[in-house]
């Protein structure tokens, strides 16, 4: 279960107060009756589904109830920060955008030394 | 390629079994190929075998950056079933009844395809009016689905509990006899014994890391960690990575891959005689042939690639299993994993051509694609072939999405895959 930081409550808290809500930062295009097909699909369906480094909306919905932006790597699940709605994407923390699974008992053993 | 037969296995107990030969060859990459394919599950190794068995195609490489058989299709509860509410779904998933029917046959592999029956319980009256709605759905289109009230459900399977005092009360059930399980290590094996047989190269532990395309935007071949490949025509089948190999030729799909997870208890003496699932309270369960019992959990809420999962959805599904069969409460679990699973918005499958000449995709088969894998393998190996769908994938393209012809299985039946 992840451990999560609301930046309104300023706590962690755990997973099952949060509910995840998808990429972060697309912008509903103010003339939709005029868009085409294509951009309609691709702001309505296409998504990024990084490996990686990814930027998402959760909802603090049995907490606060309100809206954030997260940056989280989505191949060892950790969240690099945690941002208000509203704001820009956030520069993250020094430490790699991106680990590879830990996959062996050998490799926890080493990082452990 | 030498049959296996109740002769072959007398024959071998004779010389201390010395003659079976290696099920696939492991050759090196040409520098070319008619036909790449991208991920060696059951889906990428069927296409590969019914490229060469029915369309003539034997210069096919199947490219897969682990082990064969090492992703989804080891990683799944091994249900088949082809009770879905829509045309395009019954279409594809009963073409996919009809072959496991005879899927051990074909390959001469013994894939343990097990019709023993998969059973929906109903627990309120959305529940009934849903699956009623389904067996309806079914038996007009010639597929099996009856309902059952709770007596007759505890009659087919004894450890259910329907007393009405229960956590979860069941009001009655939807049962497909054809439904089952099958082995699904033994379906990509048995897939890879027979392509390689035919002359598929299946090439493991070399990963795919660019699509490389013409002046026409056509594709050229693959880039992999064992130098350039080319080819005519390449065909997507990578599963929860799906988004990641299509990203290489610049084309964008509808999905979000999120971890699955599945577990297993220690072995028991037959005692579960078919497949129970219950959508409600989200937990499926069924025995192996080695005795244990194999549960099947939820999602997790978030995208993810990391093969694990939250311990919560886990709990919520054992919590469920131990109300609704209170049998089991002293069973002991004894491995629990994750899977990548490839989600599209209407939670039906994509299967079809893309804005790049030969470039060919079939993803999105969720949290359901084990019991499709014949049948998505047939039609894809069509598709690849002829360049265009065949009659009955037709409704999976990926243009569905501009169109707004969706396949929304997800919002009608919230049934679980």
């Amino acid at each position: 279960m992840l451990l999560i930081h609301c930046p309104y409550c300023e706590e962690d808290r755990s997973e099952l107060e949060f509910r995840w809500a998808g990429e972060a930062h697309i912008a509903r295009p103010e003339n939709i009756s005029a868009i085409s097909d294509e951009e309609f699909a691709e702001y309505f369906f296409l998504r990024n589904n990084e490996k990686g480094l990814t930027y998402e909306r959760w909802r603090h919905i049995h907490g606060c109830g309100r809206f954030f932006n997260a940056a989280r790597d989505t191949v060892s699940d950790r969240f690099l920060t945690t941002y208000k709605a509203g704001m820009p994407k956030q520069p993250l923390p020094e430490t790699g955008a991106s680990e590879k699974t830990v996959e062996t008992y050998e490799a926890t053993e080493g990082d452990a030394r | 390629m030498r049959r296996y037969s109740v002769f072959a296995v007398a024959r071998e107990a004779m010389r201390a079994h010395k003659g079976w030969e290696a099920q696939w060859a492991s050759p090196e990459p040409r520098s070319a190929y008619d036909v790449i394919i991208v991920g060696a599950g059951g889906h990428g190794l069927g296409a590969a075998y019914y490229l060469a068995k029915e369309h003539g195609i034997t210069n096919v490489a199947v490219i897969e950056k682990g082990w064969l058989g090492g992703g989804n299709t080891g990683r799944n509860t091994t249900i088949i079933r082809s009770n879905y509410l829509y045309e395009e779904s019954m279409d594809i998933y009963e073409h996919s009844l009809k072959l496991w029917e005879g899927l051990s046959q074909d390959l001469n592999y013994n894939v343990m395809y097990s019709p023993r029956g998969v059973m929906m319980l109903s627990h309120n009256t959305h529940d009934m009016q849903s699956f009623k709605r389904h067996i309806n759905a079914n038996r007009l289109y010639g597929i099996d689905n009856e309902w059952l009230t709770p007596e007759q459900a505890k009659a087919y399977v004894p450890p259910l509990d329907i007393a009405k005092t229960a956590r979860y009360p069941i009001n009655g059930a939807a049962l497909q006899r054809r439904g089952g399980t099958a082995r699904h290590d033994a379906v990509a094996w048995g897939y890879a014994r027979a392509a390689s047989d035919r002359g598929v190269h299946i090439i493991q532990n070399c990963e795919v890391t660019g699509i490389r395309r013409g002046p026409n935007g056509e594709v050229l071949g693959v880039e992999t960690s064992k130098g350039f490949i080319g080819a005519k025509k390449i065909g997507v089948s990578a599963a929860g990575h799906s988004s990641v190999v299509m990203e290489m030729a610049g084309v964008r799909v509808p999905l979000h891959s999120t971890p699955l997870q599945a577990l297993v208890s220690e072995p028991l003496k037959p005692i579960f005689p078919c497949v129970v699932m219950s959508n409600t309270v989200h937990a499926y369960i069924s025995q192996s042939d080695k005795g244990e019992l194999v549960i099947g959990a939820g999602t997790d809420q978030y995208n993810s690639y990391s093969q694990t999962g939250g311990l919560q959805i886990i709990t919520h599904t054992l919590d469920a299993i131990c109300e609704l069969f209170p049998i089991f409460r002293r069973v002991k679990m004894m491995r629990q994993w994750g899977g990548i699973t490839d989600n599209t918005p209407d939670r039906s499958p994509i299967q079809g051509i893309t804005p790049v000449p030969g470039l060919f995709v079939n993803c999105g088969w969720g949290t359901g694609g084990f019991k499709a894998t014949p049948g998505s393998a047939n039609l894809f190996a069509h598709l690849i072939a002829k360049g265009e769908p065949h009659r009955l994938a037709a409704g999976l393209t990926l243009d569905r999405f501009r169109t707004g012809r969706l396949i929304d299985e997800a919002a009608a039946a919230a049934v679980a895959h």
